[in-house]
């Protein structure tokens, strides 16, 4: 692990170049200018922007200004999701800067979670830690750390301290050598928003009559509101019971093998861990200890081929 | 993400219930056991296993459960998962069944204060 630190400091420093702007049916007593910022991608949309915020109020009247939220092209962005992951998610192959719409009115209930406070950012950040080191580690080395070591985490990422958080981090990323890994690897698998989904199935790929088999989740399909699917999490091992280590193209065949290319077919979909394609023969364990997000978690996007 | 709040289709789940046979619909195949346990002095649920739609979301059954037992709605309810956890309101129950579930259910404790962490 040590031979890859360079891999950690790699993805805790991701920036991604955005540009803020105000809402155009926002009413404001003069221009609003539009707001840079470098977002960390392991990091919060809500937990970052305090100061898109101030900028932001300084133009409209703060007696209108409800609670803020972003939106890109038309989707709301989920602040609870890692920055990293909503780029990837809906604007990679996008051109630079990334390109947010700031609201403060019509808050979209259906699609967002509240966002109060920073500690309610905190406390769905440890959650996800210790939802993580369930399946790691059955809790047992959440539990064996402290007040203080939790806290470590959270304000080593608030204040975007590395070696802060990979003092404390570190031991949740252990694992007895005879185990060859954790006992199940925590990822999510997201899929691109499920209209440019179908879309991309009817125009390209599978005849009409499959995309159902695809899309079998019709509660999504008849509320248009929902821009996403729920994302894929389930049990997966590190390695086979027959000491086979398993790979992310493993992973993908058992939880998600639409991601894969057909043998001989054209490639139809990108699997996408903080802005890289890694190869499906990367060991998945490698790619957890290495490649999560602060809270624990490995995000995976599938990201349909751009057409051009 | 308060879908299904207005309509909860929880069925309470009777540990002498018949055996499914072939009529049951498709819907019911996807529903899972989900097992709520209150903590502290939160108020016990009479009825503790439902059958849940694997699709219904942490928020709309804690919407379920504060109308059931009539909690007021400036009241807040946290769930638990494995007496660690309070999983995303929008997490699906399906999936955390896939991750958590044992014994082919999924035991969530409820309570009106912040129990663990």
């Amino acid at each position: 692990m040590a031979d890859d630190k360079d891999v950690l400091r790699d993805v805790w420093f991701g920036r991604i170049p955005t540009c803020f702007l105000l809402n155009q049916d926002e009413v404001t007593e003069r221009e609003a200018e539009p707001y840079y910022l470098l977002l960390p991608r392991v990091s919060y949309l809500t937990l970052v922007t305090d100061k898109v915020k101030k900028h932001f109020h300084k133009v409209i009247r703060t007696d209108d200004a409800e609670e803020m939220w972003f939106e890109y092209e038309g989707t709301p962005l989920k602040w609870h999701y890692p920055i990293g992951v909503l780029f990837d998610l809906h604007a990679s192959n996008t051109v630079l800067p990334w390109s947010i719409t700031v609201h403060f009115k019509n808050f979209p209930e259906r699609d967002l979670l509240h966002c109060p406070s920073h500690s309610v950012i905190e406390a769905h950040f440890m959650s996800s830690i210790k939802e993580a080191d369930a399946l790691k580690h059955k809790s047992q080395v959440v539990n064996d750390m402290q007040k203080k070591d939790h806290k470590q985490l959270w304000m080593g990422l608030q204040n975007d301290k590395f070696d802060q958080f990979w003092a404390m981090n570190r031991k949740l990323m252990e694992y007895p050598t005879e185990d060859g890994g954790f006992r199940f690897i925590p990822f999510r698998i997201y899929q691109h928003s499920l209209h440019t989904f179908i879309a991309t199935f009817l125009l390209c790929f599978v005849p009409v009559s499959a995309v159902c088999s695809y899309c079998s989740d019709t509660r999504s399909l008849s509320s248009p509101t929902l821009s996403d699917r729920p994302f894929i999490q389930k049990q997966f091992r590190p390695v086979s019971p027959e000491g086979h280590v398993h790979t992310l193209g493993d992973l993908l065949k058992e939880v998600y093998p639409v991601a894969l290319p057909n043998e001989g077919g054209p490639k139809r979909f990108q699997v996408v861990i903080h802005g890289i394609e890694p190869l499906l023969e990367t060991p998945l364990q490698w790619l957890s200890e290495h490649l999560s997000h602060p809270d624990s978690f490995l995000h995976i996007c599938v990201i349909p081929v751009p057409s051009d | 993400m308060s879908d299904n709040a207005e309509s909860p289709t929880e069925t309470p789940k009777e540990e002498s219930q018949p055996p499914p046979d072939d009529t049951s619909t498709n819907d019911e195949k996807k529903k899972i056991d989900v097992l709520l346990k209150a903590v502290g002095d939160t108020p016990i649920m009479k009825t503790k296993k439902w059958a849940v739609e694997r699709g219904r979301t942490i928020l709309s059954l804690s919407q379920f459960i504060s109308r059931f037992l009539k909690i007021e709605g400036s009241e807040q309810l946290f769930i638990y998962v494995n007496q660690s956890f309070a999983p995303s309101p929008d997490q699906e129950v399906g999936t955390l069944f896939d991750c958590f579930g044992s014994d082919n259910k999924l035991v969530l404790h409820y309570c009106k204060s912040q129990a663990w962490g």
